[in-house]
C-alpha cells in the first residue's frame, strides 16, 4: 500500500517529539539532501513531478528553479500554513500530529534555494497547532537540525513562527507575504511573482504544508518512486479533509486519482444516515460543486478539472438529499463577502451583493429576474477580481445554479425553501456591518 | 502611562530580533498581541505604543490592526468565545449552538461584551477542524462536536472561573493569556 506517505507517522502519536521522529526514519532525508547538491536537489523534487497542494497545483520543483541565485540578496522560504479555506483542515492535523515532517521539508526546501531563513506563516486561530510547531522548533535547535552548521554540514538556516490573525486573504500568497511584512493582508501585483520579488523584495519560495511534507519521501525514496504513484500527472498521494453529512469526517490520504466513490464509502463511511448523497466540494469552497452524478470521478487534477471543478485543497464537503444548496451557496458566498480584503471593487462590492440575493432567494423573498441576476452577476465577477479570492466566491453560486436550478427556482415560486420548508422571517436579514470607531484624530494620524 | 511594563518592552524588542534589521515592521502583529495580553484589547494607548516601538504613525498602526479580526480594537470580554457557522458546522447544527451561545452568556442585539464583562461571542468562519464540526474556539482553544446543551456548559465552568478542557492541548486562561501565546511569547509546552 503507498496510500500512506505524510500521514504513515499518525498511528504514532509520540513521533511529535524528535527524538521517536527519528527513530522513525525521521531527518535522514535531510542528512542525505545535505550531501547532494542544491540544483540535485531540485532536479530531484521535479523529477518526481510532485505539485503543490495548497490549490493552484504548480510543480513545486520548478517553482524552485525559479529562484535567481545571483541577485545579491538573501533568499527566503515561507511555509503557508495560513490554512482557512472552508472545508479545508489536513494541514492542521500534518502540524498537530507530525510536525517534524514538515520541518524537515522546509529546511530541505530551504537547502535547495539556499535559503538562510524560513517563516512559517501560522493561522492565528491555529493555537493548538503553532505551540506543537513551536515546540518541534525548539527541539531542532537543541538537536542540531536548525541553527549553525546544521547535522554537521556547513549550511545554517533558522525558522521563525509567525501568527496570522484571522484573515483567509492571506493565504494568498502575496497577500501572505505583505502581511508577513507588516501591512494589511492584500495581494500584489504579479509579476514580479515571489520566486523573483517575493519577501522583503527578495527571492521567495512560498509553499504549502502538504507539499512540504511530500519532500522529504522523495528525497529518501527517489523521484521515480513519487512518480509511480498515483497518476502520470497528478504523481502521488493527497490528503482529503472530509466532512459534513458522512458518517466518518476525517483526513483521509489516497492515492492521486482514487475514484471519490472508494473516499465517500470506504474511508468517510459513506453518506451520514444512509441518506443519499447530493452534492461534493472536490477542493474546498472555492471550487465548485459536484453531484452524485460524480462519484466515480478520479480525485486528481485532471479528472476533476475535465469534471468541472477543481482539486483545490481536497476539502471534500458533502451535503445530502435534506440539505438546500441555496442555504449552502450563501453560506459559502457569505464567507468570500466576509473575507473579501476590500482592495478591488470585483470582489468587495460582488459577494456582497450576491449575499443579498441569495439570501433572499434562501428565505422564500426571492424575484424570478433573482437568477438570471445571479447568474450575471457571477459572470460579471469571475476572473475579473484583483486576485482568485472572487473566483471562490462564484464556485459555490454558479455551480448550484447549473445543477439545482429547479430548487432554486421553487424557492421563488414557493416562497419557501423546498426541501426544508422554511418560509420568511427564520432569521434575521442580513445588514452590512458599519464600523462604529470613531476615526483617528488629525494628531494620531500625524504621529 | 505605557501600556507595556520594562520586562515585556524587553520582550518586545526581542520580538523585533525575529526580523533582519530595518524589517522591523514585520513584528507589527505579534506586538499587537503582546498589547492585547495586558489591556485584553488593543486601545488607542496600545496602537500609540506599537508605532512609538516601530516608529510609525499611530494610522499607520491602526491602519493594519482594523485589518485584521484577532486584533481586537473594541472592548472584549475576558474570553472570546468562537463559533463556526460555515458550511461544514452549519450541517452539523452549528446555528443552534450560536444561539446557544448568545443565550448562555446573555448577549442580546449588538452587545459585543456580556453585562458581567466575561464574554465575546464571535460568529465564526471555517476554524480549519472541520471532522469535529460543530466547532467551537474558547479563548482560541478547539472544542469538538459541541452541542448547544455543552455550549451552555462550557458557559457555565468559565463563569465559575473554570476553563473547560480542550479537545488538545491545554487551555489558556483567557483572551489575554491566548493573546500572549500568539505573540509568540507563552513559552513553549
Amino acid at each position: 500500500m503507498t496510500d500512506r506517505i505524510v500521514t504513515a507517522r499518525w498511528g504514532e502519536p509520540d513521533t511529535v517529539w524528535i527524538d521517536r521522529y527519528i527513530r522513525t526514519g525521521g531527518y535522514r532525508a535531510l542528512k542525505k539532501a545535505l550531501k547532494m547538491a542544491p540544483v540535485e536537489v531540485i532536479e530531484e523534487v521535479k523529477a518526481s513531478g510532485l505539485r503543490g497542494r495548497g490549490g493552484a497545483g504548480f510543480p513545486t520543483g520548478v517553482k524552485w528553479s525559479f529562484v535567481p541565485q545571483d541577485t545579491g540578496k538573501p533568499t527566503y522560504v515561507v511555509v503557508n500554513l495560513d490554512e482557512s479555506e472552508p472545508g479545508t483542515f489536513n494541514n492542521r492535523e500534518l502540524v498537530e500530529r507530525d510536525p517534524h515532517q514538515l520541518l524537515e521539508g522546509a529546511i530541505i526546501a530551504a537547502y535547495a534555494i539556499g535559503a538562510g531563513s524560513v517563516f512559517v506563516y501560522c493561522r492565528g486561530e491555529f493555537l493548538w497547532p503553532g505551540l506543537v510547531l513551536e515546540r518541534a522548533i525548539a527541539e531542532g535547535y537543541e538537536k542540531g537540525f536548525l541553527g549553525k552548521g546544521i547535522a554537521r554540514s556547513k549550511y545554517d538556516v533558522d525558522v521563525v513562527l509567525h501568527r496570522g490573525a484571522g484573515a483567509y486573504i492571506c493565504g494568498e500568497e502575496t497577500a501572505l507575504l505583505e502581511s508577513l511584512e507588516g501591512f494589511r493582508g492584500q495581494p500584489r501585483q504579479r509579476p514580479p511573482f515571489p520566486a523573483v520579488e517575493g519577501l522583503y523584495s527578495a527571492p521567495t519560495v512560498v509553499n504549502n504544508v502538504e507539499t512540504l511534507c511530500n519532500v522529504p519521501h522523495i528525497i529518501e525514496n527517489g523521484a521515480a518512486w513519487y512518480a509511480s504513484i498515483g497518476t502520470e500527472r497528478s504523481p502521488g498521494t493527497k490528503v482529503f479533509s472530509v466532512s459534513g453529512k458522512v458518517e466518518r469526517p476525517g483526513n483521509f490520504e489516497v492515492e492521486m486519482g482514487t475514484p471519490f466513490e472508494v473516499l465517500l464509502e470506504e474511508r468517510a463511511g459513506g453518506v451520514l444516515g444512509g441518506k443519499r448523497l447530493k452534492a461534493w466540494t472536490p477542493g474546498g469552497s472555492s471550487t465548485p460543486f459536484l453531484t452524485a452524478e460524480h462519484v466515480d470521478v478520479g480525485l486528481d487534477f485532471e479528472s476533476i478539472q475535465a469534471a468541472g471543478s477543481l482539486l483545490g485543497t481536497g476539502a471534500v464537503i458533502v451535503c445530502d438529499e435534506a440539505d438546500c444548496m441555496v442555504e449552502a451557496a450563501r453560506r459559502l458566498v457569505r464567507f468570500y463577502a466576509h473575507e473579501s480584503c476590500g482592495k478591488c471593487t470585483t470582489c468587495r462590492e460582488g459577494t456582497w451583493w450576491a449575499v443579498r440575493v441569495l439570501g433572499r432567494v434562501e428565505d422564500g423573498l426571492g424575484r424570478p429576474e433573482d437568477l438570471p441576476l445571479l447568474a450575471d452577476l457571477g459572470r460579471n465577477m469571475l476572473g475579473r477580481g484583483f486576485c482568485v479570492l472572487v473566483d471562490g466566491a462564484v464556485s459555490p453560486m454558479e455551480s448550484t445554479l447549473r445543477f439545482f436550478r429547479d430548487e432554486y427556482e421553487a424557492h421563488v415560486r414557493e416562497g419557501r425553501c423546498p426541501v426544508t420548508g422554511e418560509g420568511p422571517g427564520r432569521r434575521p436579514i442580513e445588514e452590512p456591518v458599519v464600523p462604529t470607531e470613531a476615526p483617528l484624530s488629525l494628531s494620531e494620524v500625524l504621529g | 502611562m505605557p501600556v507595556l511594563s520594562p520586562e515585556l518592552r524587553e520582550r518586545a524588542e526581542a520580538i523585533k530580533a525575529r526580523f533582519p534589521k530595518g524589517r522591523e515592521r514585520s513584528a507589527i502583529l505579534p506586538l499587537l498581541y503582546l498589547v492585547q495580553s495586558v489591556e485584553g484589547w488593543v486601545t488607542r494607548d496600545g496602537l500609540r505604543e506599537v508605532s512609538g516601538l516601530l516608529d510609525l504613525t499611530t494610522a499607520e498602526v491602526a491602519a493594519v490592526a482594523s485589518f485584521y479580526t484577532m486584533i481586537r480594537t473594541r472592548p472584549t470580554g475576558r474570553h472570546v468565545i468562537s463559533v463556526c457557522t460555515n458550511l461544514s458546522c452549519a450541517l452539523r447544527g452549528a446555528e443552534t449552538v450560536y444561539e446557544a451561545a448568545n443565550r448562555a452568556t446573555s448577549l442580546e442585539g449588538d452587545r459585543e461584551v456580556s453585562a458581567d464583562g466575561l464574554f465575546t461571542v464571535h460568529e465564526e468562519e471555517c476554524l480549519g477542524a472541520c471532522d469535529a464540526a460543530p466547532v467551537v474556539q474558547v479563548d482560541f482553544a478547539n472544542h469538538d462536536r459541541v452541542t448547544p446543551e455543552r455550549m451552555a456548559e462550557i458557559v457555565e465552568s468559565l463563569r465559575s472561573g473554570d476553563a473547560p478542557a480542550p479537545a488538545r492541548g491545554t487551555a489558556p486562561e483567557d483572551f489575554r493569556e491566548a493573546s500572549r501565546i500568539l505573540a509568540g511569547e507563552g513559552g513553549v509546552p
